[in-house]
């Protein structure tokens, strides 16, 4: 399983028990020791998915693209173990304390955005080995779709679609299949249900055409 | 920041309109070119290195069709000498621009916060004027209660069991009409956790001086954060009580010692002889801490012990007039 952790991440004991962590300051009130930060796995959908054993690719180092970063507690982690990491989010509120944490991180940076208007960074946004996408809102497969163009030829989209976003009454299966379904220029890898770390939530993991 | 990009964008037509001249034959071409060109620019083709005011208008107001590798063309362009660097002037213009526009976006928050406080004192006042009427009609049944808590108490009531017809009716539209004072009076206990959840973040320093609520009522009586920061200490100390300084002004009756603020126990708490003083006190700090929400938005810890310790000396010496 740790076999297919990038480097940067791996497992510590910390308080007692095994731990998954990444090395940097903390954000969150995660506990820490000696440098190393426990990424809270029910707090963070990319946390589940290596929690889950996934093949994400990663190795560490990659060039990524964050959509939906909230107030960073998962971009944090990945720019602990990234090379440059694009934080897009587009509420206000949460980025004032995503500015904090990429205070403390020169390779984190933080654009108040729109997903779904990617032109709207592309004359910042390099072309990225891994787009990591959880944005929680309608749309999910358009937001992927439209994001592609950032992606390299042999990048990877790790995606989290969460049910509930997309239709409170449809069955999160059905919603889940639909996101597959309206996914373009994608081929998809791997996917995996998140529960119960995350209820209603599917990952995954798929690769340009 | 729009006036700024479009500063730019005339610049740069005026760049290639020079080449335009001299290469091409038709204002179509040109402008076709243009705005191709227009749309593989990175962000830092408009930034100098080194003047943070250009990294705003730069990384908020451009935008392009596609990526590109942006790093080795502005090391090419000349802009950064190296990766490092471009890393570093990307990550300062990054956290400039997205806390410029956060900034900007919490202004409008005051707004919002307005009208909490007026939507609650509406509810209050609503809920207080419905409260009486249940209460005067309650006293011609069985059950006399008084008050909002007198609607609360009625509605955990069961209902009493009555054959005249006329009675039974009228009952049920009484015990609707608690219903409607006790959601009232849950909106109003809403709205105040609202604002005092709200306010830390929209108005830090105020907030802590003032609590939640006062300061939220400042805001709304000054007309916005940017407003209130404008005001003098001396106009802060009797906002709310305009109708006093106008009669004032207008020759009946004494300038007014305090307006809201009175509600602070530095004011109400302080003996009445000395209460103007503590009053001028306390706006004059407020007027300050207004002042560094509006413009800095840090927090400063400092200005809540200068306060207590200025109205501990008027409290204490009662020589708080300087
Ligand atoms: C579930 S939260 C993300 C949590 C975060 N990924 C973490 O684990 O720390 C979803 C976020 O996506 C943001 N979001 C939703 N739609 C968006 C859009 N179109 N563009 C940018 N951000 C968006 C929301 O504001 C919210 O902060």
């Amino acid at each position: 399983m740790s076999d297919r952790l990038p480097s940067g991440v791996t497992y510590r004991t910390i308080e007692g028990s095994d731990r998954l962590v990444t090395e940097g300051p903390p954000v969150y009130g995660e506990p820490t020791s000696e440098g190393w930060r426990a990424w809270d796995v029910r707090r963070s959908k990319l946390g589940a998915m290596f929690e889950r054993g996934m093949d994400t690719g990663l190795e560490g180092g990659e060039t990524v693209l964050y959509l939906g970063a909230a107030a960073g507690t998962t971009v944090s982690h990945v720019a602990d173990f990234a090379g440059p990491t694009y934080a897009v989010e587009f509420a206000a509120r949460p980025v004032a304390d995503l500015l904090e944490v990429a205070a403390e991180r020169p390779n984190l940076f933080v654009l108040l955005e729109d997903a779904r208007s990617p032109s709207e960074y592309a004359h910042v946004v390099e072309p990225v080995d891994v787009i990591v996408q959880d944005v929680a809102t309608r749309d999910q497969a358009q937001v992927a779709n439209a994001n592609r163009q950032f992606l390299s030829d042999d990048g990877r989209l790790l995606a989290v679609v969460k049910a509930r976003s997309e239709d409170v009454t449809a069955d999160p299966e059905t919603v889940f299949d639909r996101f597959l379904d309206r996914l373009e220029g994608y081929s998809v890898l791997e996917t995996e249900r998140l529960d119960p770390f995350h209820d209603d939530h599917l990952a995954v993991i798929a690769t340009p055409e | 920041m729009v006036n700024y990009g479009m500063n730019l964008c005339v610049l740069y037509i005026c760049g290639r309109a020079i080449r335009f001249e001299n290469t091409f034959g038709s204002p179509v071409v040109w402008w076709a070119m243009n705005a191709d060109r227009g749309s593989d620019r990175g962000w830092f083709s408009s930034v100098s290195p080194g003047d943070p005011e250009t990294y705003v208008g730069a990384i908020a107001d451009g935008s392009a069709n596609e990526p590109a590798d942006w790093p080795s063309r502005s090391i090419e362009s000349g802009v950064v000498p190296d990766q490092s660097s471009y890393y570093e002037l990307l990550h300062a213009a990054t956290q400039a621009t997205a806390r410029a526009q956060v900034r900007r976006r919490e202004r409008t928050d005051d707004q919002r916060l307005i009208h909490c406080i007026r939507a609650m004192d509406d509810t209050e006042r609503v809920a207080n004027e419905l409260a009486e009427r249940v209460s005067a009609w309650s006293s011609t049944t069985d059950t006399p209660v008084s008050g909002i808590d007198g609607a609360r108490e009625l509605l955990s009531r069961s209902p009493t069991q009555t054959d005249d017809a006329i009675a039974a009716a009228t009952d049920e539209r009484l015990v609707s009409l608690a219903e409607q004072v006790v959601s009232l009076d849950d909106e109003a206990t809403a709205l105040r956790e609202t604002i005092e959840k709200s306010m830390p973040t929209v108005a830090p320093n105020l907030s802590m001086l003032a609590g939640p609520v006062l300061g939220a009522r400042l805001i709304a009586l000054a007309g916005g954060l940017e407003a209130l920061a404008k005001q003098p200490s001396g106009t802060i100390q009797v906002l709310g009580a305009e109708d006093a300084l106008f009669a004032h002004l207008a020759g009946r009756g004494s300038s007014p010692k305090h307006g809201v603020i009175f509600v602070h126990e530095y004011v109400s708490g302080t003996e009445p002889s000395l209460r103007g003083s503590a009053a001028r006190a306390l706006a004059g700090k407020l007027a300050i801490a207004a002042r560094i929400d509006h413009y800095a938005g840090d927090r400063r810890p400092s200005l809540q012990a200068e306060l207590d310790e200025r109205i501990a000396t008027i409290q204490s010496r009662g020589d708080g007039d300087e």
